[in-house]
């Protein structure tokens, strides 16, 4: 029991502060030490939880930001992963661009966003081609780094066993490199769909971004918290889930 | 061990001038498929301007005073934020990796927190600093803040207990053990960081720009937009992705093995 305890005590720490901190805002704005127009009490923000998810349509807002981010990650799964067979494939082209591709996850391309709305209009399509754009680099590189790293044994069980190109790669180097390239998904699904709201947010456009949006250009202050913080919470349950996933995928680690 | 044996380092290199044959012929054919969608009219006029005209309008960017001052404001922002984000990360990094305890009762908060999309916090941003440059070098410091904070407790914790040890042994305080031991292991994971941080707060500047402002590299790209000047919009695009891309690689460069021999 006591073991139990006190494995939980830091959880239990630092949920207190958070709650303590929060307490102690409250307070602070009560007593007008901090401008209640600037940050609206906790105890308000908390009762427009409620309001915001009947009065916002939070269901549907929550299902369109969820469809963009399927559209970014099926297009980013669907260019990735051969992006990423075809550099290993061809050493020439892997040596010519790999660093090509790793300068493009380095860039801001999210700063493009002003031409994908020239291109594509205020629409969804701006929104998951900009996800998918952020997005694809990580896959493209995971893939490379999984396929190559393929244990050299397990390859020369493949070729002593004279497996077909295409038998080589679907029961020697996809198995062994899907660990790694979940990796890779996982993290190109965070890039698209932090770009994703952000860029809802931005064009005021879509789902759960366009919420926090309105709702400051409404000033409604202790909606626009709420709404931040239910986005914030949404996104930690999503990545926690992708987390989740992905060690299910890879038990021995 | 066959475990760490990979085809990774295989010892077989293409030779040089093949690789930079292949180069060339992408550069070139990107640049074909470029000029045929510029002249075939399928997508909207001007929306993939000639080459030509992209680069005259580099050329008149980057002899534009007026580009420099946006240019000033952005890195000077930028700068801002990373020396505000980068200097509570590394204070916060240090306290939760010095203390198991500390970390286990915050760090959860702040790897939730790293991965969600931190330009929704600019109405906050604004409340809080205004709509002039102060809500958009406090942008960038958040979203520098995180990166450099997780990747300064996990090179704490990697640090080699017996340099703990040494310093223990010589009793130095709190501050010389910060910086006489900590600080010089931790370099490396400490300017890992800093350049992810640096990513990050380019972006959250930028992205704040281009939202509300009247100032800044931001600024000019929504300017672009609402003139319909493509040209001077991938124009401004070119340098602000090779100056982020350069700077990237100039921090990568830091971390290269070869600085960690001491």
């Amino acid at each position: 029991m006591s073991i139990s305890r006190a494995d939980h005590a830091p959880a239990l720490v630092g949920a207190a502060t958070l709650l303590g901190l929060f307490a102690l805002l409250e307070l602070a704005i009560r007593a007008g030490l901090v401008d209640r127009y600037v940050v609206p009490p906790p105890s308000d923000v908390v009762a427009s939880f409620a309001r915001i998810v009947t009065e916002e349509d939070i269901p549907h807002r929550f299902a369109q930001t969820a469809l963009e981010g399927l559209g970014a990650a099926v297009l980013i799964a669907l260019v990735g992963i051969p992006a990423g067979l075809l550099l290993y494939r061809h050493m020439v082209l892997r040596v010519a661009v790999q660093s090509w591709v790793a300068a493009l996850a380095a860039a801001p391309l999210v700063l493009a966003y002003p031409l994908f709305l020239v291109i594509f209009g205020r629409s969804a399509m701006t929104i998951v081609m900009m996800g998918f754009i952020s997005g694809v680099a990580p896959v493209t590189l995971k893939t490379l780094e999984g396929l190559s790293a393929t244990r050299r044994v397990l390859i020369d069980v493949g070729r002593s066993l004279k497996l077909t190109p295409a038998q080589q790669f679907r029961l020697v180097l996809l198995p062994a490199a899907v660990p790694t390239i979940f990796v890779g998904l996982r993290l190109g699904l965070v890039f698209a769909l932090i770009n994703i709201v952000g860029l809802e947010f931005l064009i005021n456009f879509g789902g759960l971004g366009q919420l926090i949006n309105e709702l400051a250009e409404r000033y409604d202050l202790a909606g626009t918290y709420a709404a931040i913080a239910f986005v914030v919470l949404v996104s930690v349950l999503f990545f926690l889930a992708l987390e989740r996933t992905e060690r299910w995928l890879r038990p021995g680690r | 061990m066959a475990e760490t044996r990979t085809i990774v380092a295989l010892p077989i290199t293409p030779r040089l001038g093949a690789v930079m044959r292949l180069r060339l012929f992408l550069i070139l054919g990107v640049l074909i498929m470029w000029e045929a969608t510029a002249a075939s009219g399928l997508l909207f006029r001007d929306v993939v301007p000639s080459s030509v005209t992209v680069v005259r309008a580099l050329v008149r960017l980057l002899i534009d005073p007026d580009f420099w001052g946006n240019f000033g404001v952005t890195a000077g922002e930028v700068l801002a934020a990373l020396a505000i984000g980068a200097t509570a990360g590394l204070a916060a990094g240090l306290l939760l990796g010095a203390s198991r305890f500390l970390g286990r009762a915050y760090e959860p908060y702040l790897n939730s927190l790293a991965p969600t999309p931190k330009i929704i916090f600019f109405p906050v941003m604004i409340m809080a600093f205004g709509v002039y440059a102060g809500s958009k070098v406090a942008m960038g410091a958040l979203s520098a803040f995180f990166p450099v904070a997780l990747s300064t407790a996990g090179g704490m914790r990697e640090v080699d207990a017996a340099l703990v040890k040494v310093g223990r042994s010589f009793r130095l305080s709190t501050w010389q053990m910060v910086t006489k031991i900590y600080l010089p292991a931790i370099r490396v994971p400490v300017l890992n960081g800093m350049r992810l941080g640096f990513g990050v707060a380019v972006i959250g500047v930028l992205l704040a720009e281009t939202k509300l402002s009247n100032q800044g590299l931001g600024y000019l790209v929504m300017q672009a937009y609402a003139r319909f000047d493509m040209p001077q919009m991938y124009a401004i695009l070119l340098v602000v992705f090779a100056v982020a891309v350069a700077l990237n690689a100039g921090l990568g460069r830091l971390t290269e093995p070869r600085h960690r021999r001491t």
